[in-house]
């Protein structure tokens, strides 16, 4: 398999310029600085590269938004909030490949005709930041940020920017609230970041990943990434495999890997022996899956196709053993909390998720509770300006559905058949 | 009704102000400098930060208190942070909680009589793959264990 990404990830001196560009680092953003822009665009399309984020739009599609005349600045913003649990991969790339972000931050600054980034990356990652710091400050002395860069004219600011812990600010408006200085509480749409985002300005969002992958494109050309994949899913992924499995770890594989094969071939199998009993297979938020679901491509038409997604491309592997009703209660308590408040549905229907899954794992659950929880699922669906309230529906609505019984069984016998923990 | 920030720290908001093309931009590194100042942000420091940057101390506020990595009120030495979610739960999280809480003596959110311990849990950290994970100030703990937290919490001094 083609590594476009990991290839040198074992080597620590590859944060560093001089390595990186010993392994042909920069080489792509000299020839795209000498490419017609709308020629990397094409090539970008051509890629068929899915923002990695977890949405899986088009990401040359996005790109071409950007509103045509060019009065005012744009604004590129790279998403580095990485906070859905089960994702781990961004973090990798930052700490072990950070030119190769800022590479492709050069390349598709260039092709937008963008003179001003901010890497908005969650406040945890504080190591993760300062190596970005460092490894901004060697592009800029080697030329390859800042003014006039490699001689061609084109200037580019980068600016690493640091969230203060909430899992909102991965949404792409509320990332350019919290960018602007204000509470992460999403925008409505429209108006699209595209035309008027960051400080007003046009502005295009793309993942860690996303950008990662532009150096490899302009250097081998759109349909070679494109082949590295399925059908309209080019490239590689990153999938972070974590929970119950002999080697969790961050693997780059085919955009068309098999999602048994994930978790069986490449994270080693179920630790300890064990079973399989459920798998949440792109991030927290996506339909959990029984382990009759999961010899499915990993891609993003097949996953929809099985009522679920790969999403943000962290496999989350439950083994036997495990209380579904308490993994959820888990999951509910954490969307409860990070519901920013603004949309009602949310607000308060994250709050009663938690507060009767809460109850039904303490033995305290009601006749009704389960559809009661349906319901309120139903209330929340579509109903709010950003997709949190979905991403905790999803979970909710996909564990009753898929193990019911284990919800009924709680209710009925007034307490937790696993004593009440993990 | 004043507090006094540090001549560096001075300086590091008109550097921060050059950065952005707007001034309310700088309020969430802003905080963040407040907080190493003085370990928290305090109501004083959000009254300087509103009249450095022009808003309302409400403006301020309202951000403060949004996100989660600002503490409001002053914590330990060490400000320890143990993941609460799924991936860290499936890998014993909760039962390093308890450990955590009997070993340091308080619940979470609680700090030790001493003032060297701040316990919390924390919502997924991103590094799900080395499970079960800790924050202890800035730094990564990771692939926890009853016996690593033992060692690392016992060399602190």
């Amino acid at each position: 398999m083609e590594q476009v990404l990991t290839r040198h990830f074992a080597d620590d001196r590859y944060r560093h310029v001089d390595a990186y560009v010993e392994t042909g680092g920069y080489a792509a953003l000299r020839k795209a600085l000498g490419m017609p822009k709308e020629e990397i665009v094409a090539e970008v399309k051509k890629a068929n590269l899915r923002g990695r984020g977890g949405a899986g739009f088009p990401a040359g599609v996005k790109w071409g938004f950007l509103p045509k005349d060019l009065s005012r600045p744009r604004v590129l913003v790279v998403n580095a909030d990485e906070g859905e649990p089960g994702t781990f991969k961004d973090r990798l790339i930052m700490s072990r490949g950070p030119h190769l972000l800022i590479e492709g931050i050069g390349i598709a600054s260039f092709a937008m005709t963008i003179h001003a980034c901010y890497i908005y990356i969650r406040g945890e990652f504080v190591r993760e930041a300062k190596i970005l710091e460092e490894a901004i400050a060697e592009a800029y002395a080697k030329g390859f940020l800042g003014k006039n860069i490699l001689g061609s004219g084109f200037d580019l600011d980068v600016t690493v920017h640091r969230g203060a812990g909430a899992y909102i600010c991965g949404e792409e408006t509320s990332l350019i609230n919290s960018l602007e200085g204000k509470r992460g509480w999403p925008r409505l749409k429209p108006p699209f970041p595209a035309s008027i985002g960051a400080f007003g300005l046009p502005t295009i969002v793309n993942n860690v990943e996303t950008i990662s992958d532009v150096p490899w494109i302009v250097s081998n050309g759109g349909e070679k990434f494109a082949a590295l994949g399925v059908e309209k899913n080019g490239g590689t992924r990153l999938v972070g495999v974590s929970g119950a499995v002999n080697r969790p770890g961050v693997y780059e594989l085919s955009a068309g890997v098999n999602l048994r094969d994930i978790i069986y071939v490449h994270a080693g199998g179920i630790k300890d022996g064990k079973e399989l009993k459920a798998v949440i297979p792109g991030g927290s938020s996506t339909p959990v899956l029984r382990p009759d679901e999961i010899d499915v491509t990993y891609d993003i038409e097949s996953m929809a196709k099985i009522g679920s997604a790969s999403g943000s491309g962290g496999v989350i592997v439950i083994p036997e053993g495990t209380c579904m009703v308490r993994a959820l209660m888990v999951l509910m308590n954490f969307y409860s909390h990070e519901s920013c408040g603004q949309c009602t549905p949310c607000r308060e229907g994250t709050g009663w998720l938690a507060t009767i899954v809460r109850r039904i794992e303490a033995g305290k659950g009601l006749d009704g509770d389960v559809e009661l929880i349906l319901d309120v699922c139903d209330n929340m669906m579509g109903r709010t300006i950003c997709p949190l309230s979905e991403a905790a529906v999803m979970p909710a609505q996909s564990f009753i559905w898929k193990f019911r019984e284990e919800f009924d069984r709680h209710i009925a016998d007034r307490k937790c058949p696993y004593g009440n923990k993990f | 009704m004043s507090v006094a920030f540090s001549e560096s720290a001075r300086r590091e908001f008109e550097a921060l102000f050059s950065r952005f093309p707007d001034r309310e931009a700088v309020i969430l590194p802003a905080l963040y400098i407040a907080q190493r100042e003085f370990g928290y942000v305090s109501g004083e420091a959000v009254e300087y930060l509103a009249g450095l940057i022009g808003v309302s101390a409400a403006r301020i506020e309202g951000v403060a208190t949004f996100y989660t990595m600002y503490n409001r009120k002053p914590v330990g030495k060490y400000h320890v942070q143990i993941c609460r979610n799924i991936s860290c739960s499936l890998l014993g999280a909760e039962h390093l909680i308890e450990h955590l809480s009997r070993k340091l003596g308080v619940k979470p959110g609680q700090t030790t009589p001493d003032g060297k311990f701040t316990l919390s849990t924390a919502e997924c950290l991103g590094s799900c793959g080395t499970a079960p994970v800790m924050q202890v100030n800035d730094d990564y703990h990771e692939n926890l264990t009853q016996e690593k937290i033992d060692a690392l919490l016992d060399r602190l001094p």
